[in-house]
């Protein structure tokens, strides 16, 4: 891969992302009764910023955008809900302070909007996430497989969505079997469950984010399909809602375990130094 | 009287079909006809408690009902309930009007504000039928007469059996019914199944069937709406009264949405029926909207206070026979209910001693076959944003134009007020502006003149 050309492509895949949430949130927002006020999104991707920059400054780090946190803030909208106003920016920026702050080999541990989302529904009052939603409309899931393949191809880690939607909705289809329900009903509800919103975002901007899989490709398939196996688990056996949320959150420790054992080579994905090299060559990060 | 608009149309000339969560087999050729179900469920943690109401009009001993239960109930898990809970928590939660008379323009200071609220309260009621011996691999794990109903909890092995025996047993039962009978047994989950005992019944004096309640413990937070389908003509409605300890509760599979409320409407909607119908109007507008997948808020609140008031907050003892179970035993609770009153702010909680909250969250839902192929799952979410289902009606004063100088601009504004007003409802419940606009006795909307028309003139 030549540097130059594919550090452009990679910007451009992250400012494709950025862009595509945004038009999905407003979309949302506007047409789908998201229960979001502008004013929550707006402080939660101010904060994530503020704490970006906040961060860069305490570490004196350089050569570091702008465009993880304002992903994180946009997916830390997208997904959680909550009754005030200073939940959002709170939760983004303890968010973007656990990327800095929480890393195990210079590599930060949880995706940044999945660690936020399962820390306020743990411990902050007033904090929701609502998996359904989204509602499963064609047209919207569409949209989402569409053009979130479309970023995930471009990163070329597009193998991290679509296996977990294989792995989870192959087991779905187990489930849907063994509960002898009849093709057609099956047929209904596999749909009904493979074009919801919530999943398919998780799928293709979160577990996707190559920062917070393991390095190793064998190891990394392996962890997303474990990550699968325990959101269906958590979902269709214990009957809990938000199961590859908690799925990811809960399985991150395993991430530099695999790293460890297997390690492989480390995704660059800001487009510029990665932030881990800074970190490694100017040794000022914990961890 | 009361000010309370009955809301019974809603329920009664809507829907069609099946109970909400099991089906009801006749054993006659009856025409079996279940319209809007209610059902008030209490969670906390994986304790739980299901109270139905179904509005059977057949005859009794026709009728049966069919609940998938996760486990085989005891006797003291069941319960015949008191329809009057379900009227309580209906006339507390239903969407309301709200009246507002504007102050005389001429008149400023004295800004007197009426207002007077009227619900809308509902009314359906419940179920039963009969079963005989046994076979095909179906157990009669238990049998109780309790109250007016004759109760056996069943366990099956296979479908095929299950729906054999019940037709021997003399049940009418759906044709499909094995197909979707079939993934509740496979999920091991038990079969409840009630008919009216007509010599019980006769003993209660009631002419109508009492809800059954049962409480139990599972993992699963659900409402088995599908089995109500089998034979599906048309769209269901389902009321559903979701009573919980912190806060709203709603569907984690499908979209739950908030009725659009809060605004200003023509004040004819206080007239005879109008109300009610439009309701009814808009909700099978919203309903349609959403493409009947959607699960609609229609009130949350915390059952201590209410602002306003439809009708009072039920009190500890009503709570308790709605099976709310954490809320303090009434006979230790010296607190009387608090007197009947309209339209009033009810005080923050007075539950004294520690006593857990109760949360109401009202949802509403017209489903069909295809667009809800899941059971309903819910999941109670951190909200305590209170929400309801109110609309404004504004009074405009009465006063002449030239009474004093800024009679005239009130009266204009008025006038374009209404005109807003008429097409709000117009476009809530997909209705006819110019016979809103009719009922308003609004002037007819001026001709629209083209654009060019006088241009050379």
């Amino acid at each position: 891969m030549g540097c130059g050309s594919s550090d452009l492509k990679l910007q451009d895949a992250r400012l494709f992302q950025v862009g595509f949430q945004a038009i999905l949130l407003t979309i949302g927002v506007l047409l789908r009764d998201f229960s979001l006020l502008p004013a929550q999104m707006a402080l939660a991707i101010a904060s994530a910023i503020a704490t970006q920059a906040f961060w860069l400054k305490v570490f004196k780090l350089k050569n570091v955008g702008y465009l993880s946190p304002l992903i994180t803030g946009f997916g830390l909208s997208l997904l959680l809900r909550a009754d005030s106003l200073w939940l959002h920016p709170l939760v983004a920026c303890l968010a973007i302070s656990g990327k800095f702050l929480i890393r195990i080999r210079g590599k930060h541990l949880f995706n940044p909007a999945n660690f936020g989302v399962g820390l306020a529904l743990l411990t902050l009052p007033g904090a929701w996430v609502s998996p359904g939603q989204w509602g499963n409309d064609l047209g919207i899931a569409v949209w989402l497989i569409a053009l979130g393949a479309l970023v995930a191809q471009k990163t070329q880690r597009d193998d991290a969505a679509w296996l977990f939607l294989g792995t989870f909705l192959g087991l779905t289809v187990a489930r849907l079997f063994l509960l002898g329900y009849t093709f057609e009903r099956g047929w209904e509800i596999l749909i009904h469950q493979a074009l919801n919103g919530a999943l398919l975002l998780f799928a293709f901007f979160m577990i996707s984010d190559p920062m917070t899989l393991p390095d190793r490709p064998a190891a990394r398939r392996l962890h997303v399909i474990l990550v699968a196996v325990f959101a269906f688990c958590w979902q269709f056996l214990l009957y809990r809602p938000n199961g590859a949320l908690w799925a990811l959150l809960c399985l991150a420790p395993l991430v530099p375990l695999w790293d460890f054992l297997v390690p492989g080579k480390r995704h660059n994905w800001h487009g510029n130094k990665p932030l881990q090299t800074i970190v490694a060559t100017q040794g000022k990060m914990p961890g | 009287m009361k000010k309370i608009l009955a809301f019974s149309a809603l329920t009664v000339t809507i829907g069609t079909a099946q109970a909400f969560c099991g089906f009801y087999v006749g054993k006659a050729d009856a025409n079996l006809f279940n319209e809007a179900s209610q059902v008030i469920v209490v969670r906390d943690g994986d304790k739980t408690v299901v109270s139905m109401l179904n509005d059977y009009k057949g005859e009794l001993k026709e009728f049966a009902v069919v609940v998938p239960v996760p486990s085989v109930l005891q006797k003291g898990q069941i319960n015949v309930g008191d329809k009057k809970i379900f009227d309580r928590l209906d006339a507390y939660s239903a969407p309301r009007l709200a009246e507002y008379y504007d102050p005389n323009p001429c008149n400023q200071p004295k800004m007197e504000m009426m207002r007077k609220d009227m619900a809308m309260s509902a009314a359906p009621l419940p179920a039963s039928a009969a079963p005989s011996a046994k076979a095909l691999g179906v157990t009669i794990e238990a049998s109780y007469t309790i109250g007016e109903y004759d109760i056996v909890i069943l366990s099956a092995t296979q479908s095929d059996g299950l729906e054999t025996w019940l037709k021997q047993s003399g049940y009418r039962i759906p044709a499909n019914s094995a197909k979707a009978l079939t993934p509740y047994i496979r999920q091991n989950m038990k079969f409840f199944v009630a008919k009216v005992n007509l010599a019980e019944q006769a003993k209660t004096g009631f002419t109508m069937l009492r809800p059954l309640q049962f409480a139990y413990e599972s993992e699963k937070f659900m409402l088995p709406i599908r089995l109500g389908m089998v034979n599906a003509n048309g769209p269901q409605d389902l009321i559903a009264y979701m009573l919980s300890k912190n806060g709203r509760v709603e569907t984690s599979n499908y979209r739950t949405v908030k009725m659009p409320a809060n605004m200003d409407l023509p004040v004819f909607l206080k007239q005879g029926d109008e109300f009610r119908n439009f309701y009814k109007g808009m909700f099978g507008e919203q309903a349609k909207k959403e493409g009947f997948r959607a699960v609609f808020t229609e009130y949350f609140w915390d059952m201590g206070w209410c602002d306003p008031c439809a009708a009072d907050p039920l009190s500890s003892d009503e709570l308790r026979k709605a099976g709310v179970f954490w809320v303090n035993n009434p006979n230790a609770d010296a607190a009387a209910p608090p007197p009947p009153g309209q339209g009033r702010i009810m005080p923050r909680p007075p539950m004294g001693g520690g006593a857990q909250p109760v949360m109401l969250t009202r949802l509403h839902v017209r489903y069909t076959p295809e667009t809800f192929p899941e059971d309903l799952m819910f999941q109670e979410t951190k909200d305590r944003q209170n929400y309801q289902t109110r609309y404004v009606l504004r009074h405009p004063a009465k006063v002449e134009p030239n009474a004093c100088p800024e009679a005239k601009p009130y009266l204009e504004g008025v006038v374009k007020r209404q005109e807003q007003e008429a097409q709000q409802l117009a476009t809530l419940t997909g209705g006819d502006i110019n016979a809103i606009r009719g009922k308003l006795k609004l002037p007819p909307a001026p001709p629209s003149k083209p654009w060019w028309d006088g241009m050379w003139k």
